[in-house]
């Protein structure tokens, strides 16, 4: 959709002169040449290096409470001195809760949205198949679930439910598969009208072998898309869950939680507010900027459009 | 027209019943219990059973459902557990701050998102589109509360230009509405850029500006009509957007708005006000896109209604 006419002149090119030089890059190679891509990629990385690597990196545990780490007067340390990004209202290192957050970040936004991929793909595909008085019941539950206020829903459920990791995931997943369903269900439509479908029916081909061999491999591009834009959606989620105080709950640190439990201090101590702020605005910003690449490279309904 | 209205207000209606049916459910069954927070801490076990048989608490599901619904239909949404007043009058008190905010986010919105989108597409490929569409991209990934408290550290705590939260005059509005519009706007950019684009290609743009016709009148008269006037169709599809995610902004300015009544109501498991607002803003939705659809043909002859 956002294409430049810099990085995406190597394409661009090649489309024009196809007859004598197709391009043969592939999609991972275009999208490396891509920016913005590339971009959202390394700070992927990063997140996930940070995560990863959390217990070795940090230079403290992220729940000890550090004598030295508040002022005489109780207020929490600003960046710069021992603690590299301050500390937080109860003496803790920021710089070590945030890497451990990362950790909560990242697990809950790909096994919420890895969630949200299966039940939408579930869904579609049946739906998009079968037809009859099952697809048009299934999409009947969807137009349903699309009329709910989905935050409202989210924060609802997880108020209620006193939550843990899992759950929280499994709440984000419940209002995230929607939109799955409803673009898997229109393509596997389309797919199923295509003639290699009838050929491989009339060759007496079962339901399954079709669903399984024929038609998930041409959705896989559409799920790919999703899956990645649908993380950024995810983390959004949890961090907005866990900013209300019904997400992942303290001391298990969340890049939500974080800002839920520094907010009052957010005038005298804004870094315990916005460095939070910043991290999961960048790992939201990454996905999204790589699924959109994504999508302009693999989605054949998108390619060539602006 | 007339079929097709009514045909889409009885499935409006039976969405909004399935809507109901399973909100209710998911308070039934979710181990919520309302009477300890009505009832408080020191009660006896003989009193929660009291207020729970005065609620109709103890009966079975369907009996409650039909009950509800049977109000519902009267225009009864029964009373709040803990404030003791219709839930319909706090609901209608609580409304026109969430209008209110609602307009002066949709038009900041519009403001900023066509601008945006009209100018990266005349900037098309260069350094400005890229940077806009950079934006547009911060715009969708940055979670709503850290923008709302960065906005509120900015331009309230300081530079003192607006209060820090709360309602009444013209400048409590100007700060939710603005970050709400800020983060709605990336959306209308894109979608203005990419129709702005492919009207700039058409034929009688050509023919305007072989006749020498100004740029600027070009741009203004002749292309952005027919760029902007399907986006605005979209409006619709906002307005439930909006009914069912202002949970978070009105809750960090204080704004007195519905979102944030429901967010009181789901901390004290206040069930009535919870199902009230929940169908409130699941009619903002399904209404928001049958005025899409409805506005789509009006905009762009060529689309029919079936």
């Amino acid at each position: 959709m956002s294409r430049g006419k810099e990085w995406v002149q190597p394409t661009e090119r090649a489309g024009m002169t196809s007859i004598t030089a197709p391009d043969s890059a592939g999609p991972l190679t275009r999208l490396l040449r891509r920016k913005l891509a590339l971009f959202g990629l390394i700070l992927i990385a990063l997140v996930v290096a940070g995560a990863v690597l959390a217990p070795w990196i940090a230079p403290f545990a992220p729940e000890e409470q550090h004598f030295d780490g508040l002022t005489l007067q109780g207020a929490p340390l600003p960046p710069g001195g021992a603690y590299l990004l301050g500390t937080d209202l109860l003496g803790r290192d920021l710089f070590s809760r945030l890497l451990y957050g990362a950790r909560t970040s990242l697990l809950i936004g790909v096994v919420a949205n890895g969630l949200a991929l299966l039940i939408g793909t579930l869904v579609g595909i049946t739906a998009g198949y079968l037809r009859g008085w099952i697809g048009g019941a299934l999409m009947r539950f969807t137009d349903l679930m699309m009329a709910f206020p989905a935050l409202l829903l989210a924060i609802c459920l997880a108020a209620i439910l006193s939550p843990s990791l899992w759950i929280v995931a499994m709440v984000i997943a419940l209002v995230n598969w929607v939109q799955v369903a409803r673009v898997i269900y229109t393509e596997t439509i389309s797919l199923s009208e295509r003639d290699f479908i009838a050929a491989e029916r009339t060759l007496g081909a079962g339901t399954g072998r079709i669903l399984f061999r024929h038609i998930l491999p041409h959705l896989m591009p559409t799920i790919i898309v999703w899956g990645t834009l649908g993380i950024s959606t995810s983390v959004l989620l949890e961090a907005t869950l866990s900013f209300l105080g019904v997400g992942v709950q303290p001391p298990t640190p969340s890049w939500g939680n974080i800002v839920f439990e520094n907010q009052t201090y957010f005038q005298s101590a804004p870094w315990l507010v916005f460095l939070p702020g910043a991290a999961i605005l960048a790992l939201a910003l990454a996905f999204n900027l790589v699924g959109d690449a994504l999508r302009d490279e693999l989605d054949p309904t998108q390619r060539g459009r602006d | 027209m007339a079929a097709y209205l009514a045909r889409r207000l009885i499935l409006s209606a039976l969405i909004l019943l399935g809507v109901s049916l399973i909100t209710f459910f998911l308070l039934f069954v979710l181990p919520a219990d309302p009477v300890r927070q009505i009832a408080g801490r020191s009660a006896t076990p003989q009193t929660v059973e009291n207020i729970r048989t005065q609620l109709g608490l103890d009966q079975p599901f369907l009996v409650q459902y039909t009950r509800y619904l049977g109000g519902l239909l009267q225009g009864d949404m029964g009373r709040s557990y803990l404030q003791k007043t219709e839930v319909s009058s706090l609901i209608a008190a609580r409304m026109p701050a969430t209008l209110l905010l609602m307009a002066g986010a949709i038009t900041c919105e519009l403001i900023l998102g066509i601008g945006m989108g009209v100018a990266a597409a005349l900037m098309r490929g260069r350094l400005g589109d890229q940077a806009l569409m950079m934006t547009s991209f911060v715009t969708v990934s940055a979670p709503q509360f850290v923008v709302s408290l960065l906005m509120l550290y900015v331009f309230a705590v300081q530079l003192n230009w607006f209060p820090i939260g709360g309602y009444g005059t013209f400048a409590h509005l100007v700060l939710p509405a603005v970050t709400l519009g800020l983060l709605g706007s990336g959306w209308y950019a894109r979608m203005v850029r990419s129709s702005m684009i492919d009207v700039l290609r058409a034929d009688y743009i050509r023919t305007a500006r072989a006749k020498g016709l100004p740029r600027l009148r070009i741009v203004l008269r002749h292309a952005m009509p027919n760029a902007v006037l399907p986006v605005i169709a979209m409006i619709g599809i906002d307005i439930g957007m909006f009914m069912g995610g202002i949970v978070v902004v009105e809750s960090v300015f204080g704004w007195p708005g519905i979102g944030q009544l429901a967010w009181q109501a789901i901390q004290r498991i206040d069930i009535p006000i919870i199902m009230g607002v929940t169908l409130v803003s699941a009619c903002a939705i399904v209404l928001g896109n049958l005025l899409a659809d409805l506005i789509a043909p009006l905009v762009d002859p060529r689309i029919k209604l079936r």
